[in-house]
């Protein structure tokens, strides 16, 4: 605000500002601190959820579950997207714009109707089954779902946009003379991509890692619809917990956990990169 | 040890554009030449073909007797400094001189000796801790000039290098550039736009126009003898004078021009232009002269009003109204009496050899 606002003006603003305030403490930090509280008093006051978390063998499962995943999608998307993200920059005029273009074009569909399309087609009897059997390559139909394979399919899919994109923003701005000069010195194209272009695009992969991989923790359409119930991921487990078992306190546990687990993350992220930048703030 | 270069048909087109027109050119050994042509003639192009980044679609480019058309850029051990100078900007200034020798498996505290010794070469010492970023302009050209040549490279390409730099830096580069190249014996392929840079700093130019080569030769006797209207205009400054010639005689040939009558002595060699036939000549403005009255003997002369004075130092650049048209004139400052001014009723004089005729290309 400038100084040579008048008392009046200056009141407007702030109720203005006061406005979405409101409703951010209402919608969210209120819900938020219900969670927590919750985790901490239900069923009994005390940590006996937070003690689940280091004994419970179902809840361990589960968590290396997600883990893998997780690991596995964001290592996944990553190299997809680096790979549609470097052809995007480097494909001469209009075929760079339509790879960018199929990239925005999955973003903008909504996550339920693509993991439906991807049920449709590899479902027992779904198009990639039938096709098979259909020419006699196989037998009997290959399990596509109900199982991780499916999960992180599906979530690579959904993953490669926010990998590709901040890799795309960040290559751009790479010099592109200097893999040319590189090779100019002596260097082979696999070298120069090495030694060069790759450390130049590593603040892009940190930025594109980080997203994907805190986005994959929470996931819960995709993983509930492929996984069909055989391979859960925290975030379905926790909505079991809510919906099913309604066991509050556990449930709510999770989400603590899960969201502490992000924080701890960024945290450790933001020692490397900076983290304005990656969530576009700077 | 250098290496010659020669294109032989070298022909790059681009869908139908042709970029490279069927060039043939060849660069001596330990040669400083310059590539000079205005921008999206080709030039650039024509340096990226013999470093290796463009490949030709016709023809050959070799290194000595050695055919390298399609040896990738990596193993012609050619040093290029690139326009920009992409200095690598995740690298120290040590850690971007020492990549070319890691590259070649130098051991270490031989690669530590040479990046400090070039460093004192190219006048930066002690800023091998430094980061690109943390460096001028100059200072950044001239690492990119010490890492394009630490490899001891066979020929050392250069493109648009000092077009970036202030006018001061640039001539102060352009000196360097020249005593390395003393020093050397590398082979210079030098590309730019700047005519002053191409005349100061070369053995020979090769001006390059729309994918072809229109001239080439010592600055000088480019300079002097320019064939054509594009290479007369585009190096240094023109008067062009349109006439048509009226009779040749003994190697002299009169043309009328703006209504007047105007005689050309010819070069002992060279086609004359025939009685009848439209000529074009370039006239330096340095060769002109001013006077304040008709000269006689055998000079043109031709009457002028002038209509502005530039006043730079060591002469006055003048522009003036003559029955040829608007001429420019370049006079010394330092000959005494009044200074030419706006407005004055001059006559302004050539030397009958003074102009060249040149073949209309426009």
């Amino acid at each position: 605000m400038t100084a040579d606002m008048d008392a009046g003006t200056r009141r407007v603003y702030l109720v203005l500002l006061l406005a979405p305030l409101v409703l951010l403490a209402g919608l969210y930090l209120f819900p938020l601190s219900r969670v927590l509280w919750l985790s901490v008093t239900v069923p009994t006051p005390g940590f006996g959820n937070f003690e689940r978390l280091l004994t419970s063998s179902a809840i361990h499962n589960v968590i290396w579950t997600t883990v893998r995943i997780c690991v596995l999608t964001t290592t996944l998307a990553l190299l997809i997207g680096y790979a549609i993200a470097y052809a995007a920059l480097h494909l001469r005029g209009w075929r760079g714009e339509l790879l960018l273009f199929f990239v925005l074009l999955s973003f903008w569909l909504s996550v339920l109707i693509r993991a439906f399309a991807w049920l449709t087609l590899l479902q027992s009897r779904g198009v990639i089954n039938t096709w098979l059997m259909g020419a006699g390559i196989i037998d009997a139909p290959l399990p596509l779902i109900r199982n991780e394979f499916g999960v992180v399919l599906g979530m690579v899919h959904y993953m490669i946009p926010y990998a590709a994109l901040p890799l795309y923003a960040n290559m751009k701005g790479i010099d592109p003379r200097l893999v040319p000069a590189a090779r100019g010195l002596g260097a082979g194209p696999v070298q120069a991509f090495l030694k060069v272009y790759l450390p130049m695009s590593l603040p892009g992969l940190i930025s594109a890692g980080i997203l994907t991989f805190i986005f994959s923790l929470g996931f819960y359409v995709t993983p509930a619809l492929l996984g069909g119930g055989k391979t859960i991921m925290i975030a379905e487990y926790i909505a079991a917990q809510i919906n099913d078992t309604l066991n509050w306190g556990l449930g709510s546990m999770l989400a603590t956990a899960l969201l502490l687990v992000i924080f701890a993350l960024l945290a450790v992220m933001s020692l490397f990169v900076d983290l304005r930048k990656v969530f576009g703030v700077k | 040890m250098s290496a010659s270069i020669r294109l032989e048909h070298v022909t790059k087109s681009y869908g139908g554009y042709l970029a490279i027109d069927d060039v043939s050119l060849e660069i001596g050994a330990g040669q400083f030449v310059t590539l000079l042509g205005p921008s999206g003639s080709g030039k650039t192009t024509l340096l990226m073909t013999i470093a290796g980044f463009v490949r030709p679609t016709r023809g050959r480019v070799l290194a000595g007797e050695r055919d390298i058309t399609d040896e990738p850029p990596e193993r012609r051990e050619f040093g290029m400094v690139f326009q920009g100078y992409a200095l690598f900007p995740n690298m120290t200034v040590a850690e971007n001189l020492a990549f070319p020798l890691k590259l070649r498996g130098v051991p270490s505290a031989a690669i530590q000796q040479e990046v400090r010794r070039m460093l004192d070469v190219v006048h930066l010492p002690g800023l091998g801790g430094r980061y690109p970023r943390e460096l001028s302009g100059g200072q950044q050209q001239r690492v990119a000039l010490a890492r394009a040549l630490i490899f001891n490279p066979k020929v050392l390409l250069l493109d648009e290098s000092l077009s970036a730099l202030d006018k001061k830096l640039r001539a102060e580069l352009q000196e360097e550039l020249r005593d390395l190249h003393g020093r050397l014996g590398t082979t210079f392929v030098f590309v730019t736009h700047d005519q002053e840079e191409a005349l100061s700093m070369s053995d020979e130019i090769v001006i390059v126009n729309r994918g072809r080569i229109v001239q080439r030769g010592a600055p000088k006797a480019l300079y002097d003898r320019p064939d054509t209207r594009f290479v007369a205009d585009f190096l240094g400054r023109a008067n062009f004078i349109e006439g048509a010639a009226t009779s040749l005689s003994d190697r002299e040939v009169s043309y009328s021009a703006g209504g007047l009558s105007l005689r050309h002595g010819l070069p002992a060699a060279g086609a004359a232009p025939q009685p009848g036939q439209p000529v074009l000549l370039g006239l330096r403005p340095e060769k002109l002269r001013l006077a304040s009255e008709a000269p006689g003997g055998q000079a043109n002369a031709v009457p002028a009003e002038i209509t502005l004075v530039t006043y730079e130092g060591a002469d006055y650049h003048i522009r003036a109204t003559t029955p040829l048209g608007s001429m420019q004139a370049i006079v010394a400052s330092t000959g005494g009496g009044t200074s030419p001014a706006r407005g004055d009723k001059v006559w302004l004089s050539w030397d009958q050899d003074a102009a060249v005729v040149l073949r209309d290309d426009r």
